[in-house]
């Protein structure tokens, strides 16, 4: 067993044992691997005495170079709040016609109102602010509660149906779970609303006399006489084709047998006065942008 | 294969199997009201079944041949073949999980389907199941061979290769029903913990006191990596499970660790994970199948011992890079990031120790696919620790932690180094286990190398693609000083990545497929060779103890 062999191919010599026809050669490890070994002991060495490292007892080697990650963190995210806010402070605190009269500050707005709204709205606005199911499209005509800059300022602040005191409040009644309507007459109504927006849902013009007057007795108070909505109670337009549930038979019918009550944050707490002011002026800049 | 134990050792294979059953039961019991129930039943199954396959032969004839002149390879088999399963099921998982990624309605919204249900059943499934497979089956195989000496127990060998596959199916079936305890590769529950600690000790026995009868004085570098392996993953398991079940009657348990202690617990866990169930233990499936197939000495034993000894001692301290930038103090971070740096001449060792012991070879690597897998094997390991090394200093890691980055390179090492080194080994086994003269077609195993390698390098430099540009995404500032991207843009960004990955892991798991095809024809269609000397000895010339019966 312990027979040194020379390999012929290299000249080394094997160290002489032998397991289930494997050998091994004797060769010495090459300089090379001395040396990275040297290398990156004495880096690591000079990184201990330079940085925090190692533990003694009851504190730690802080490094003679004093650095902190904690304190260089916080350092480093105060500047930035610093050098944002010298362009952000005013957003606060001038109205919407001033800002855009302000180049320079509408461009610092175009800027960080994307990733602003990519961040906190677009998960259910959708990157393209067209909406979806459930939730309304930003880019048409179509506001629950308005879209002049004090009222979206104020929804962004209060949010809708949202645990803020101030929360605006909308509930489309569940009028077939609570038995104020039957099912014939949910399936009346939704045709006569079918037709206000000009879906035709061909049926006799009987049939739509009738949802009419379920319609003034039931809908009204919240959708207005002539069913455009009321802003004020965030009713929506039935006349339009914007839809934020959706205008074919099973979902209107569904919308009006369960009921409906959307939900949007509030977000005084979560965004500043100038970053709500900053989505608000985009929001209304992609709308205009829509339009054209 | 019961004929080869004799009625004692099936009487104790009875018996284990019976007080096992018996905890299914009580588990069942107990668990009614829990998905811990569900895992009761399977335990009740998975051990009756194995009671009666044992008392189904209990009175067939015993062996007559004195066992101790041959080597027992029937767990190396059935630990072969398990290993295959594994890695069809859980590649599968993998190319189902990335699809997800990249097409969300994949999950058909079903509750078992979501991708933190699936994404650990093909984790789990492939380091535990398909690596821990052809861990256990290889180190029986290797160890016999190079200790000269059959495995010492019968029913030991069985008990931690069905006990161990017992566990897998616990962990992947648990993840479908929901429980976990949130540790990354640590997820299976108190009562699955404790089963694997009765299993992996049963495995340190077994594999010391097989070394201990060992004909060879001298103990082989491949036994050295395997007995690291099991020693290092039983300490690991045992101290970051530990925690205290809410109730006997329910999966639920609470860490005994908290805060950044119980992050600090798990990522030493987590890195030596991959250190000695990934590293560790396939280094030793390297040193045994690539010098054999390859019919060369090891290049040097001494760069063996500083290797060794490098990659054992310093992994153990780098698992803070995994906590950079946290709350973990930054002295643990400092001494994670410069033991990782170190760390890197010792792994950069072993690589090269291999590929040198591929000089006069090199004829072979180009002919013999199943020397190939091992030779890029070798490569891919020396690439995947650089890059580990790379990624755990703090500059790097604020650019590369939480992006896809992180995902590259645990697949540069899992299917690069650990995938391929294992398919070369089972390709270098399958024939000699089964006494055949090849492989059923090494077209077939040209085939799944190439598939492999290219499934491997489009997974991969998708993911460095994707994880660079998401680190970049998030980290841009805009003149204005606020952020140039959300991160919504950071998601349309990357779905070409994940598209890409999805085909790379598909050709991946192609290959897998044909593996386990052509190890099935293997073992049903090619003709019985006869192989020499591959017997226990204690003689120096390799004579047979016992001559044998021609």
């Amino acid at each position: 067993m312990s027979v040194k062999e020379r390999d012929p191919l290299t000249g080394h010599e094997t160290t002489g044992h032998e397991w289930d026809g494997i050998t091994e050669l004797n060769t010495r490890v090459p300089r090379a691997v001395w040396f990275f070994v040297a290398i990156t002991h004495i880096w690591a060495l000079i990184y201990w005495v330079l940085m925090p490292s190692w533990p003694l007892v009851t504190t730690y080697w802080k490094g003679l170079l004093g650095y902190d990650q904690a304190i260089a963190v916080e350092e480093q995210v105060a500047k930035a709040y610093r050098d944002i806010e010298v362009w952000r402070a005013p957003l606060g605190e001038l109205s919407a016609e001033e800002i855009r009269e302000i180049p320079e500050l509408m461009t610092h707005v175009e800027r960080t109102a994307p990733t602003l709204f990519g961040d906190n709205c677009a998960a259910c606005h959708g990157t393209d602010l067209s909406g979806a199911p459930g939730y309304p499209s930003l880019i048409d005509d179509a506001w629950l509660w308005g879209n002049d800059t004090d009222t979206i300022l104020e929804t962004l602040r209060v949010g809708i149906n949202a645990p803020h005191p101030d929360t605006r409040f909308a509930q489309m009644l569940a009028f077939g779970e609570t038995n104020i309507l039957s099912v014939p007459e949910i399936r009346t109504v939704v045709d006569y609303v079918q037709s206000l927006s000009g879906l035709d849902p061909d049926v006799p013009a009987e049939r739509l006399e009738q949802g009419q007057a379920i319609f003034a007795d039931n809908c009204t108070s919240c959708h207005g006489d002539n069913a455009r909505g009321i802003q004020d109670l965030g009713a929506p337009n039935l006349t339009d084709d914007a839809w934020v549930y959706g205008g074919d038979d099973a979902t209107m019918f569904k919308t009006i047998y369960d009921g409906r009550q959307g939900w949007m944050p509030a977000w005084e707490d979560r965004l500043t006065e100038a970053d709500r002011m900053m989505l608000t002026l985009y929001i209304q800049n992609r709308a205009a942008e829509a339009k054209q | 294969m019961m004929e080869r134990l004799t009625v004692a050792e099936r009487q104790q294979a009875m018996l284990i199997t019976a007080v096992l059953a018996l905890a299914g039961l009580i588990l069942a019991i107990a668990g009614r009201n829990d998905p811990m129930g569900v895992h009761g039943w399977i335990i009740l199954i998975f051990a009756g079944g194995l009671f009666f396959v044992a008392g189904n032969a209990l009175y067939l004839a015993e062996p007559t041949e004195d066992r101790t002149t041959s080597y027992y390879d029937d767990p190396t088999k059935v630990g072969i073949l398990l290993s295959l399963f594994w890695a069809v099921v859980a590649m599968g998982m993998g190319v189902w999980v990335a699809a997800q990624l990249a097409w969300p309605d994949l999950r058909f919204d079903a509750a078992w389907s979501s991708f933190g249900r699936i994404r650990p059943v093909h984790t789990s499934g492939v380091i535990f199941g398909f690596g821990g497979n052809a861990l256990i089956a290889t180190s029986y195989h290797v160890m016999q061979r190079t200790s000269r000496a059959r495995l010492a127990g019968h029913v030991s060998p069985w008990f931690v290769l069905l006990g161990f596959n017992l566990f897998c199916i616990i962990a992947a079936s648990g993840y479908l029903m929901g429980i976990t305890q949130s540790k990354e590769y640590a997820e299976p529950e108190w009562y699955a913990d404790i089963w694997l600690v009765i299993v992996w000790v049963s495995y340190f026995v077994l594999y010391m006191r097989t070394l201990a009868r060992r004909n060879e004085p001298h103990i082989y570098v491949a036994n050295w990596y395997y007995m690291a392996f099991i020693l290092v993953v039983a300490m690991l398991h045992i101290v970051n499970n530990l925690a205290v079940p809410a109730s006997f009657g329910a999966a639920k348990s609470y860490s005994a660790f908290s805060g950044v202690q119980d992050a600090m617990t798990q990522w030493w866990y987590g890195h030596n994970a991959v250190a000695f169930f990934l590293t560790s233990g396939f280094l030793g499936m390297l040193y045994y199948f690539l010098p054999k197939r390859a019919e060369r000495p090891i290049y040097s034993y001494r760069l063996s011992i500083l290797s060794f000894w490098g990659i054992v001692f310093f992994y153990i301290w780098a698992g803070s890079h995994h906590l950079h930038y946290t709350a973990v103090p930054q002295w643990v971070q400092t001494l994670g990031m410069t033991f990782s740096v170190m760390l890197l001449v010792p792994s950069w060792a072993s690589a090269g120790n291999a590929l040198m012991t591929l000089n006069g070879a090199w004829g072979k690597v180009r002919d013999d696919a199943t020397l190939r897998f091992m030779m890029v094997a070798a490569v891919f390991y020396g690439l995947s620790t650089f890059e580990g090394s790379f990624m755990a200093v703090r500059a790097v890691n604020s650019l590369s932690h939480y992006t896809d980055w992180t995902v590259g390179h645990v697949h540069a090492g899992a299917m690069g180094w650990v995938a391929l080194i294992t398919f070369g080994s089972i390709y270098a086994l399958v024939p000699i286990l089964w006494r055949r003269e090849s492989m059923y077609s090494w077209k077939l195993v040209e085939w799944h190398f190439w598939l492999a390698l290219i499934g491997t390098v489009i997974y991969v430099f998708a993911m460095w693609n994707s994880g660079i540009i998401q680190g970049l995404m998030w980290r841009t500032y805009t003149e204005s000083g606020t952020l140039a991207y959300s991160f919504t843009d950071s998601l349309v960004a990357m779905h070409p990545y994940y598209v890409a990955r999805t085909i790379g892991g598909a050709f991946f798991l192609t290959g897998a497929i044909i593996g386990a095809f052509n190890v099935i024809m293997t073992i049903r269609r090619v003709r019985q060779d006869t192989q020499e000397l591959d017997y226990p000895t204690k003689s120096e010339a390799g004579e047979p103890a016992v001559p044998v019966a021609e």
